[in-house]
């Protein structure tokens, strides 16, 4: 990614591979070298499937695992050499069930006046006590929030607490793993809504990840697209969006289910092209599996591969401007008739 | 629906004036408040809502499946001419699976892990009367039916030897392997990643046509009732606020939930900017306000939202919506 500014967090060639679960099981590699740069003030949206390894990579980059081989710079510094209040205070991991990351006994201001001692954001507990008013403020929660328990709020509400509570040691990076995959519709709304308006207010830089396009979408400047460990497209959001390269990233957006019906219901009479797709995409193999082969990792699911992509892996290099695809067939438009050769299977794998 | 004239036909579900309670010492604490809803043979019907809203409760209603102290303290369901409310456990076994059957969102959950797939789907059967051959020659021809690869095969394989698609498509295949009528699906693409979830609603959507089955559909996600359903009820608080067919509510929604709902909802296209929220929360059972029970939270609402509980009205658009407010009066 072209950026003026030095990254406020960068990762090179990070490669991750757990250990065998049994005697009998292969390794497992989550990532297969992932590259990345955070530009100040900016947020970068990793998007893929289950298993894809954007899970991993939050946790290598906030220092909770170790990886394997590459390295992760927070401000030109190697993550896994800062000591964790150092680490804290600059960077803050927000994930999906806000009630496991809260203490089940500790009221809003308690986990709040914690973080703020601990970080030493606040002199003494009178100062603490403004301070989390501001917090709550700041994810738009009343006062009355402060004596509540994690119990006696919704999911929303306990992810608003999740948020201020990161944003209580004052760190420059929000590393966001599906902040918003539990919540309802309605709520989830107000959650994004939330975070677009605090990276602007207090110039946060952002790596959002998350399974569902549209919203990362709705936050994201660069978007990045993974499969099987590996970034196969990024680039800037509306390049990305509006005119996806890899076949992977098409088939992720022709798949997502909008909230508009276009007359053409699944399955309908009119909607015999929907037939054709019911066998051409493979469902998510599991990067260990894909791991075996030599090429693309998607090869065997992409219904435009030609005999290169099963035998070589296509490197993530610049097609246009800023906008990156690891593909030897970016940007070719797939025909109808186009099916890869395992088409009429299933071809999932467990 | 252009294909076949669904309307006319006789409906294979009718639920009508169905309320659900909590029945406790100091009194019932309603959670669904007269749901009427028909289902026809051949059309594909979604429930959707917010967590709460009171669609899977109404689904297990349905199916006979609620658990004291929580039970039916109203109305009817009929499947063609048998009452379900009040039947005896042993019509109830008798009509899931021939009749009606179900699909829930984790089939983990539903899946014996000790037991192959194929003898879990063939023991279905047998329990309806079919003999050990018909059962096993079924239970592939089902496991076919889904587009599992080497069906023979598979029907040996252990749940955890399948992929979370693989389960799912077996639910299925074990769903319809008694030829029912009516399929009920709570959520069952919920858990699946979205290029799955589309092959999943692909197959179900190509099986139902097959069979001129009706489906009931319930789901949070807006996305798959606009491609999945060709009727849609809109929940709110235990209650049916908005019903039509799906193309006129997601064009033209008639009750100001749905209308905030849909604007909540992002986009892969069009213009960026800040979703519509809803202020507040829903009422909690036992809670449920005098009026409507959206008014607190509705930009639209008159004085009268909080003194009368407005009904289901049929409107121009084709659509019935329980609201007191046109969107030709609904403010900015």
């Amino acid at each position: 990614m072209s950026s003026p500014a030095a990254p406020v967090l960068a990762a090179s060639d990070l490669v991750k591979i757990y250990p065998p679960a049994s005697r009998a099981g292969r390794p497992s590699t989550a990532l297969a070298g992932v590259s990345l740069d955070l530009a100040e003030g900016t947020c970068l949206g990793v998007v893929g499937e289950s298993g894809c390894g954007k899970s991993t990579l939050a946790r290598l980059l906030v220092g909770l695992e170790r990886p394997t081989a590459g390295t992760v710079l927070l401000q030109g510094q190697t993550v896994t050499s800062f000591r964790r209040p150092e680490l804290a205070r600059r960077l803050q991991l927000v994930s999906q069930d806000p009630f496991s990351s809260l203490n089940p006994r500790l009221t809003v201001s308690s986990a709040l006046t914690e973080v703020l001692l601990v970080h030493h954001r606040v002199d003494g507990k009178k100062q603490a006590a403004a301070r989390v008013a501001d917090l709550l403020e700041m994810v738009s929660l009343g006062p009355q929030f402060a004596s509540r328990l994690p119990h006696e709020m919704s999911g929303g509400q306990a992810q608003r607490v999740a948020i201020a509570r990161a944003l209580a040691a004052e760190p420059q990076i929000l590393v966001l793993d599906e902040p918003t995959s539990a919540l309802d519709v309605s709520v989830r709304a107000g959650i994004v809504n939330l975070l677009a308006g605090l990276r602007t207010d207090l110039a946060l830089s952002y790596l959002f990840i998350s399974h569902d396009m549209a919203v990362i979408r709705q936050l994201s400047d660069q978007i990045g697209v993974m499969y099987a460990g590996r970034f196969v497209e990024r680039g800037p959001w509306q390049s990305v969006m509006s005119e996806p390269l890899h076949p992977y990233t098409r088939a992720l957006l022709q798949a997502v289910p909008e909230p508009h019906p276009d007359g053409s219901l699944l399955g309908g009479p009119e909607g015999s092209a929907e037939e054709s797709t019911e066998g051409t995409l493979e469902p998510g193999e599991s990067p260990a599996a894909a791991s075996a082969q030599n090429g693309c990792k998607y090869a065997p699911r992409c219904p435009i591969r030609i005999d290169r992509c099963l035998t070589e892996e296509p490197p993530l290099e610049i097609v246009t401007g800023a906008h990156e695809a690891a593909c030897y067939r970016a940007g070719v438009p797939v025909e109808p008739g186009d099916v890869p050769a395992e088409a009429g299977g299933v071809g999932e794998r467990a | 629906m252009t294909d076949r004239d669904v309307t006319s036909a006789e409906p294979v579900l009718a639920i009508r004036d169905l309320s659900v309670g909590l029945r406790a010492r100091s009194g019932v604490t309603e959670l669904i408040r007269g749901v009427s809803l028909d289902i026809r043979p051949g059309e594909r019907v979604g429930l959707v809502g917010e967590s709460g809203s009171g669609k899977s409760l109404t689904m297990l209603a349905v199916m006979g499946l609620l658990a004291s102290p929580v039970a039916v303290t109203g109305g009817s369901v009929t499947l063609g001419g048998t009452q379900l409310v009040g039947a005896s456990d042993r019509t109830l076994r008798a009509l899931r699976g021939s009749e009606i059957a179900m699909v829930y969102q984790d089939p983990m959950t539903s899946l014996d892990p000790l037991q192959r797939v194929g003898e879990q789907i063939a023991e279905g059967l047998r329990a309806h009367g079919v003999s050990r051959h018909e059962a096993s020659e079924r239970t592939v021809a089902a496991l076919a039916e889904v587009q599992l690869p080497d069906p023979a095969r598979l029907a040996r394989s252990y749940p955890h030897e399948l992929s979370g698609g693989m389960r799912q498509r077996v639910m299925i295949a074990a769903a319809l392997a008694g030829n029912p009528r009516l399929l009920l699906a709570d959520e069952p693409t919920t858990a699946l990643d979205v290029t799955i979830q589309r092959q999943i609603l692909s197959l179900v959507a190509r099986i139902q046509r097959a069979r001129n089955l009706a489906v009931l559909w319930v789901t949070h996600d807006l996305g798959v009732a606009a491609q999945f359903v060709q009727r849609l009820a809109v929940m709110y608080a235990g209650r049916v606020v908005e019903v039509g067919p799906t193309t006129a509510i997601f064009s033209d929604p008639q009750h100001p939930y749905t209308a905030a709902l849909l604007d909540a909802v992002p986009s892969t296209t069009g213009e960026r900017a800040a979703l519509g929220q809803i202020p507040g929360s829903p009422p909690e059972p036992g809670s449920f306000p005098a009026g409507c029970s959206f008014a607190s939270r509705c930009r639209q609402a008159l004085p009268r939202c909080t003194r009368a509980e407005p009904i289901l009205e049929q409107r121009p658009s084709g659509v019935e919506a329980a609201c007191f407010v046109p969107p030709a009066e609904w403010r900015a």
